[in-house]
C-alpha cells in the first residue's frame, strides 16, 4: 500500500460544507449543487483568504471604539456614570465576584484579542504558504471558530439591565455606542471564522511529500474511538 | 426541477472526505456510540449517536414549551426604595430600540429569539413527518440545511451565563426576585444542549436521502 493518500480536490471531488456529502461535479457545471440537500458546492470557500481579510480588518477597527466607548450609563438619583467594558469588569473585580470577574474578561477581553490574533496569525501563515505545524493550526482554528459566540455575554447583559432598570429619575441604565461596536466585533469575527477555509493550511502540505504520502491505504486511514 | 437539474453533481457514496484538510478517504462503518476521527488533523469524520429520531423531537418539544414560558413571563423583579419593576427579554429589545440602538436591538433579538425558534421549528418540520410516517417534508433538505447554518447563531446557553452576570451586577443596586421565565430559561440552556447532543444529523441526512417525498 504505497499508495499516495489523496484528498478530495486532487481526486476531483467536491465536499458539501452542510451535509458533508462527496460528490463529482458533471463536466461543464459551472455552480454544481449537492444531490442531496442543494448546497452550492466549492472546491474551497470562496474568496476565503480576501474576504476573511476584510473581515478581520474590520473587527480591528471595531475594536478601538467598542473599548474607548462606553457600553452603558448607569444614572442613579441623578449622576450618570458611563461604564466600558474594562470598567466593566473592574466594578466585579471591586464587589469581591472574582470568578465572575474572570469570565466576563476572559469572553469580553481575552477571546476577542485572542480570535483577532489567532484569524490574523492563521491568516499570515497560509498567504506565506508556511508548512509550520499544520495540525495545531487546524485545531487553533476549530476554537477560534467555536468560542466566539461566548463574547456575546456583554451585550446580553446591557439588554437585561436596560430591561429591568428603567425607573425614571431614581435610577435608568442606557445602552451606550460602545456597545454597538462591541456587538459588530462580535458578529463579524464570527463571519471571519466561519469565512476562513482550514483546508486552505493543508494545500500547502499535499505538494510536499512525506506525511501525507505515509499513511497507509484509506482503510486504515481514520482513527476509530468509543 | 427545470434547467436547474443539470447544475446537480454525481453523488459519491463509498468515499468521504475530510472537511478541514480534505483528505479522502474510504467511508468507515462505525456502531452506535463510534467516532471516526482524520488522522492528519484530528477533525471528527463521522460520529454515529446511540439515540433514535424520537429523542431529538421529545427535546424540541421541551424546549418549545420552555421557550414559550421564558418570553412569555417575567425574568427578573427588581425593587428599589419600595418601587418594583419587572424585565423581561421582550422589555430589554424593545427597550434597546427605543433608545436609538437598533443594531443591538436586532441583533439581540436574531440570536435569542428567531435563530432558536426558528432551529426548533425547522427541526419539527424535518423530523415529525420522517418519524411519523417515513416521508420527507416538501424541501425539507432546504429546510434542515438552514437549520444547521442557523445553528452558531442561536445562543440561548449565552444568554443564560448573561443573565448570571447582571443578576449579580444588580445585586447590590436593589433587592431581586427571580421570575419564571429565569428559570425556564436554565431549562431551555439544559434541553437545547441535549437536544444537539443527541441529534445524529448525518443519520437524518441518510434517512431523508431514503425517504420517499
Amino acid at each position: 500500500m504505497a499508495e499516495h493518500q489523496k484528498t478530495a480536490a486532487e481526486a476531483g471531488y467536491l465536499l458539501c460544507h452542510c451535509c458533508r456529502l462527496l460528490s463529482r461535479p458533471l463536466p461543464g457545471s459551472v455552480r454544481p449543487r449537492c444531490p442531496r440537500c442543494g448546497a452550492v458546492l466549492h472546491r474551497r470557500k470562496p474568496n476565503s483568504l480576501a474576504r476573511t481579510w476584510a473581515l478581520t480588518l474590520t473587527a480591528y477597527i471595531l475594536y478601538i471604539p467598542a473599548n474607548l466607548l462606553p457600553v452603558m450609563t448607569v444614572t442613579m438619583s441623578g449622576r450618570g456614570e458611563p461604564d466600558t467594558i474594562l470598567s466593566g469588569v473592574k466594578e466585579l473585580i471591586v464587589g469581591g465576584m472574582w470568578p465572575l470577574a474572570l469570565l466576563v474578561f476572559f469572553a469580553s477581553i481575552v477571546v476577542p484579542v485572542l480570535k483577532l490574533l489567532v484569524m490574523t496569525f492563521l491568516l499570515l501563515s497560509v498567504q506565506f504558504g508556511s508548512s509550520w505545524r499544520p495540525w495545531e493550526r487546524t485545531v487553533l482554528y476549530r476554537l477560534t471558530e467555536s468560542i466566539g459566540r461566548w463574547s456575546m455575554i456583554d451585550i446580553f447583559v446591557i439588554t437585561i439591565l436596560v430591561a429591568v432598570v428603567e425607573l425614571g429619575a431614581l435610577a435608568t441604565i442606557e445602552a451606550g455606542a460602545g456597545a454597538v461596536a462591541f456587538g459588530g466585533v462580535v458578529v463579524v469575527t464570527m463571519f471571519a471564522a466561519m469565512s476562513f477555509d482550514p483546508r486552505l493550511i493543508w494545500d500547502r502540505m499535499a505538494s510536499k511529500d512525506g506525511e501525507v504520502s505515509s499513511h497507509p491505504g484509506p482503510e486504515a486511514g481514520y482513527w476509530m474511538q468509543q | 426541477m427545470g434547467s436547474g437539474t443539470s447544475e446537480y453533481a454525481v453523488a459519491e457514496y463509498a468515499l468521504v472526505a475530510c472537511h478541514d484538510c480534505d483528505l479522502l478517504f474510504r467511508k468507515p462503518r462505525l456502531q452506535p456510540g463510534q467516532k471516526a476521527r482524520c488522522p492528519r488533523c484530528g477533525a471528527v469524520l463521522f460520529q454515529r449517536k446511540r439515540s433514535r429520531m424520537d429523542q431529538p423531537l421529545a427535546l424540541a418539544c421541551t424546549s418549545l414549551v420552555l421557550f414559550i414560558l421564558a418570553n412569555a413571563y417575567p425574568l427578573l423583579r427588581m425593587n428599589i426604595a419600595g418601587r418594583v419593576q419587572e424585565g423581561s427579554l421582550l422589555t430589554g429589545i424593545e427597550e434597546l430600540y427605543s433608545q436609538g440602538y437598533w443594531e443591538i436591538s436586532v441583533l439581540v433579538f436574531v440570536v435569542t429569539l428567531l435563530a432558536p425558534l426558528a432551529k426548533m421549528l425547522c427541526l419539527f418540520y424535518v423530523l415529525l413527518p420522517l418519524w411519523l410516517f417515513g416521508r420527507r417534508a416538501p424541501k425539507a433538505e432546504r429546510v434542515f440545511r438552514w437549520m444547521e447554518q442557523l445553528s452558531p447563531w442561536a445562543m440561548t446557553e449565552v444568554f443564560m451565563l448573561g443573565i448570571l452576570v447582571a443578576v449579580v451586577k444588580l445585586a447590590d443596586l436593589a433587592v431581586l426576585s427571580p421570575g419564571l421565565a429565569l428559570y425556564s430559561f436554565a431549562g431551555l440552556m439544559v434541553s437545547m444542549a441535549a437536544g444537539d447532543a443527541v441529534l445524529d444529523d448525518h443519520e437524518i441526512w441518510e434517512r431523508l436521502e431514503a425517504a420517499g417525498g
